[in-house]
């Protein structure tokens, strides 16, 4: 067999940086950062979820057909939600989901009609 | 179909086995990675759009359970990594004990989430009927902390001055938080039936040096699972504790 067994002091070594990450993560949701606080939770989750693909899921010694399943899906994601985000930032009032519009769909029909003979 | 031993007649070898179900389980978790992104993407434009409700929902679960769940999770996964070790290294007993302390773990995270859970129903924070934000504040459960109380009433009355649908947006946020949370609990509990199969394996001393996909299969799956609860946790538990 040729396959490459990663020894249980990666895998400690690993778990001990998820954990820093963890405390990390929780600490920084507590400072006011601004618009960053999700910037830094996003990129602190990146961290932790590439450490757990690289070495917990041997992402790093398989061939390079699997890495490259990886990187697809990967990048389906990325196209998925900057397509979507990119069409809905873009868009003039009608298509987005207002505080507005919204309420008219918890009401009831007895009062969208009243509310349509209003107009 | 034909089989010699663990291996089946269209492989050459064990190891051109094992590699293709590891492609095979990759491309399976392409599609999950697909499935759980849209409902990231829904969260993302619903919170961008409601991020007073989403905040004040976020703000009433619990840290330390998240936090405490996170660290659960994270150790699960080491022991998961650890029974792939033990199969590839042939230390039969480890296997078996690494593997059930997997699924207790995995146990130990579910029922911190059903507590979780039952605080949501006991605040009337389920979507639904009786839903009201301004419940909880106004009904303290024993042994709720007053400081945390007075806070969130706070938040509450000037919520309800700034935006008077907070109840309806507050119920978008609850949606997607049993949603996400509810999907990848059943994703754990699959884990926790496909990790007893694998005990059951283990004890039969199935898994060897030579063969042991099915453990690394499942260490995949686990592992996904784990780094969507890695997502999870920030997004949903922390969105707006800098107040």
């Amino acid at each position: 067999m040729s396959e490459h067994i990663v020894s249980p002091k990666i895998y400690v070594a690993i778990f001990l940086a998820l954990l820093v990450c963890t405390t990390l993560t929780v600490w920084a949701a507590f400072q006011n950062f601004g618009k960053f606080n999700i910037v830094i939770a996003l990129a602190i989750a990146t961290v932790k979820a590439a450490l757990v693909v690289l070495y917990f899921m041997h992402a790093r010694y398989s061939p390079k057909r699997t890495q490259l399943v990886i990187v697809c899906s990967v990048f389906w994601l990325a196209i998925m939600l900057a397509l979507t985000l990119t069409d809905y930032d873009t868009r003039a009032h009608e298509g987005r989901l207002t505080p507005a519009n919204t309420c008219v769909t918890v009401l009831d029909s007895r009062t969208i009609l009243a509310l349509r003979r209003a107009h | 179909m034909h089989r010699t031993g663990e291996l089946y007649g269209q492989f050459q070898t064990l190891e051109q086995q094992k590699e293709t179900a590891t492609l095979g389980m990759w491309i399976f978790l392409v599609t999950e990675v697909l499935f759980f992104g849209g409902l990231f993407l829904t969260y993302t434009i619903n919170r961008s759009t409601f991020s007073t409700a989403f905040g004040i929902g976020s703000n009433t679960l619990d840290i330390t359970l998240g936090a405490g769940n996170t660290v659960v999770l994270i150790m699960s996964s080491l022991t998961m990594a650890m029974a792939v070790w033990s199969a590839q290294v042939g230390k039969k007993k480890l296997v078996s004990i690494f593997l059930m302390a997997t699924l207790g773990l995995g146990t130990v995270f579910l029922g911190v989430k059903a507590v979780e859970y039952k605080q949501k129903f006991d605040h009337h924070l389920v979507p639904g009927r009786s839903f009201d934000m301004k419940y909880h504040p106004t009904h303290p459960l024993p042994g709720d902390d007053p400081k945390e109380l007075a806070l969130e009433k706070k938040e509450v009355a000037e919520a309800f001055a700034h935006d008077p649908d907070i109840n309806a947006h507050g119920q978008l946020y609850f949606s997607l938080y049993f949603g996400m949370t509810g999907l990848h609990a059943l994703h754990m509990i699959v884990g926790a039936g496909l990790l007893l199969w694998l005990i059951k394996g283990s004890f039969a001393g199935r898994f060897t040096p030579q063969y042991n996909t099915p453990v690394e299969i499942v260490g995949l799956y686990w592992h996904f699972v784990d780094i969507v609860w890695i997502f999870l946790f920030p997004l949903l538990y922390l969105i707006d504790r800098h107040r």
